[in-house]
């Protein structure tokens, strides 16, 4: 059995890492203890500004922030993130100021909290602001890696992190991780399966089924959604001719949709996307809300059946 | 049919044993601000709404708000004391497909008037609420709930304003001042300093009781209904002790969003007198 660990966690010590920095601050909206930066608060109180439970003012204030010399990590639930959408986009994305933003509990993995706490459209909408980076990691180890290169990308990102915990997959391969830069899990020839976030071990569990039907799945941890990694994507076509996206998250406008934006505008092959058919979830446990939703292995094994039908 | 002190006080014991076994059956949930909230809601629900628990989308009946949508095992327990829902359904909380979903939800559960989550979005809902029974000629009140950590998003100044700009002498908020929020004290997170002051100079008449003491209950529910508090919006101050009634939730912040273990829960029911020690 491999580790299994919450990629929240990964940001929350990535943040310490980070605070030999002495430009990096951090900014709260009372969920701290969840979003793991509490960590950072605790060694570092007089580089940590609590705005209380109000989203707005914590992004703009890590614009002014920015705009000051300051390299501002800002964290909330990834549904909190949506409501500070606009001052994310006219104060933050438009002056491209290099502000961290990061929603944890996102999709609807996070549980029982229920449908107002999943978040299924947060990779969407940030993705639609010019600047902005979109990454959705899969393990902690991979977290703490991106998380560490914010400071050197000077211009704004959005990640999203999950409640629970998943396998890790990275021990010991953290330099293998780089913003923009899909990573191959597994290759095969007959399909490719490209997912993000909690969904990236599901498609390893897959992709064993299908193996065991004799069909070889190539999978692809596609921890940046923005900018996508298009070369990565021309090689999968080319070597499977049929392609899978697996997300929890709406399949209007997440990974599935930035896959399938390249697809059209460069080589074509059959793409299915498992991920949330544009409804609401509900509260139920994480395994379950996976299997409601119906994008576990399961799921993401019959869609590569019907991609590879469609070659 | 008036219900005695004593009466509404062991509707409020009765429902603080739910909350307890709710959130320690689903080991998740939130029982601090459930608890410091069960005496108004019981006090509220049994003396002054007007609502019919089997014609529960009756269309003249008072809205409640639970604005503060986490505190949900506190409102579920009481619209179970009201006959909304039966006492199985509580065992629905946070169950996949249950009736008593992590937050209070309209789509989900008989008796809930609002899909709340966020904080902050309550009051404007209940603005809404009241603009809509005045525009009917309609006597039916929005009663809002917020928490004082939820008093903190700039949203709730914006209903504030409005609802005393357009005279919603119909709105009724009810403050669950229990001093914690989520990760810490208020007085850590964000100071809110003179909290009464800021409702009066927004226009709202304002009235500070101990939201455990079933007296003040009454009479703050009485200034709220009075004529003279309906020519504009009102606000019920009510000092809270966050997890209320449980010794080792009381005024302890880890019981905003944490369940009780089996020894714990245990205790609970022994302070709460449904089991001998
Ligand atoms: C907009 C928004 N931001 C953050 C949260 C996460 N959250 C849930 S409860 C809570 C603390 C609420 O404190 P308070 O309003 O005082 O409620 P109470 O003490 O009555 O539980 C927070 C920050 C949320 N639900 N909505
Ligand atoms: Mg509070």
């Amino acid at each position: 059995m491999s580790r299994m660990a919450a990629t929240r966690d990964g940001y929350g010590q990535a943040l310490l890492d980070l605070s030999g920095n002495e430009k990096v601050v951090v900014l709260e909206a009372d969920l701290g203890k969840s979003t793991k930066s509490l960590h950072f608060r605790k060694a570092h109180p007089e580089r940590t500004i609590s705005c209380g439970i109000g989203e707005q003012n914590m992004l703009l204030v890590g614009a002014g922030m920015a705009a000051s010399g300051y390299i501002p990590f800002a964290s909330t639930f990834a549904i909190f993130t949506e409501r500070a959408f606009e001052q994310m986009r006219n104060g933050i994305a438009r002056p491209n100021l290099a502000v961290h933003l990061c929603g944890s509990h996102g999709g609807t993995h996070t549980g029982t909290d229920g449908s107002s706490a999943q978040s299924i459209e947060d990779l969407a909408i940030f993705r639609t602001l010019p600047n902005v980076v979109v990454m959705h990691p899969c393990d902690d180890v991979s977290t703490r890696a991106l998380t560490m290169q914010l400071p050197a990308l000077g211009k704004p990102s959005y990640m999203r992190t999950a409640r629970n915990k998943t396998p890790v997959l990275y021990d010991g391969r953290e330099n293998e991780i780089q913003i923009g830069k899909g990573i191959t899990l597994k290759e095969g020839s007959d399909v490719a399966i490209v997912a993000c976030g909690v969904l990236v071990s599901e498609s390893l569990k897959a992709a064993e089924a299908l193996a065991e039907e004799g069909i070889n799945a190539t999978v692809v941890d596609m921890h940046t959604l923005k900018p996508i990694d298009g070369a990565l994507i021309d090689s999968i076509v080319e070597r499977c001719g049929a392609l899978v996206t697996a997300e929890d998250h709406n399949v209007i406008g997440g990974l599935g949709s930035a896959v399938a934006e390249h697809l059209v505008a460069n080589t074509f092959a059959p793409l299915e996307m498992v991920g949330v058919q544009d409804r609401f979830g509900e509260s139920g446990q994480a395994d379950e809300m996976l299997e409601v939703m119906q994008i576990s292995a399961h799921y993401i094994a019959l869609a590569a059946k019907k991609a590879i039908s469609r070659k | 049919m008036a219900k005695s002190i004593s009466e509404l006080e062991e509707i409020a014991r009765k429902c603080r044993v739910e909350i307890v076994k709710m959130v320690h059956r689903a080991q998740a949930g939130h029982p601090g601000g459930s608890l410091s909230e069960i005496d108004l809601l019981a006090g509220l629900y049994a003396t002054r709404m007007r609502v019919r628990p089997e014609e529960p989308k009756w269309s003249d009946r008072d809205r409640f708000i639970l604005s503060k949508g986490h505190a949900s095992p506190g409102m579920y327990s009481i619209l179970a004391e009201m006959g909304f829902i039966s006492h199985e359904d509580l065992k629905s909380y946070r169950v996949l497909g249950g009736v008593c979903q992590g937050h209070v939800d309209m789509k989900w559960c008989p008796g809930v008037d609002f899909s709340a989550g966020s904080l902050g979005m309550g009051l404007s809902f209940g603005m809404g609420c009241a603009a809509a029974a005045r525009l009917d000629k309609s006597e039916r009140r929005a009663f809002v709930m917020i928490g004082d950590g939820e008093m903190q998003e700039g949203s709730v100044w914006e209903a504030a304003m409005a609802a005393a700009h357009h005279e919603l002498g119909n709105l009724k908020v009810i403050l669950d001042r229990n001093r914690i929020q989520n990760d810490d004290f208020c007085e850590a997170q964000m100071r809110m300093f003179d909290i009464p002051a800021k409702w009066k100079a927004f226009g709202w008449n304002v009235k500070e009781i101990d939201g455990h003491n079933m007296n003040e209950i009454m009479e703050g529910l009485d200034f709220l209904e009075a004529p003279e508090n309906c020519k504009g919006p009102s606000i019920l101050i009510a000092h809270t002790i966050k997890g209320a009634g449980i010794s080792y939730m009381e005024n302890n912040p880890s019981f905003h969003g944490a369940a009780p273990n089996d020894e714990q829960f245990h205790q609970a029911m022994v302070e709460l007198g449904e089991v001998e020690a």
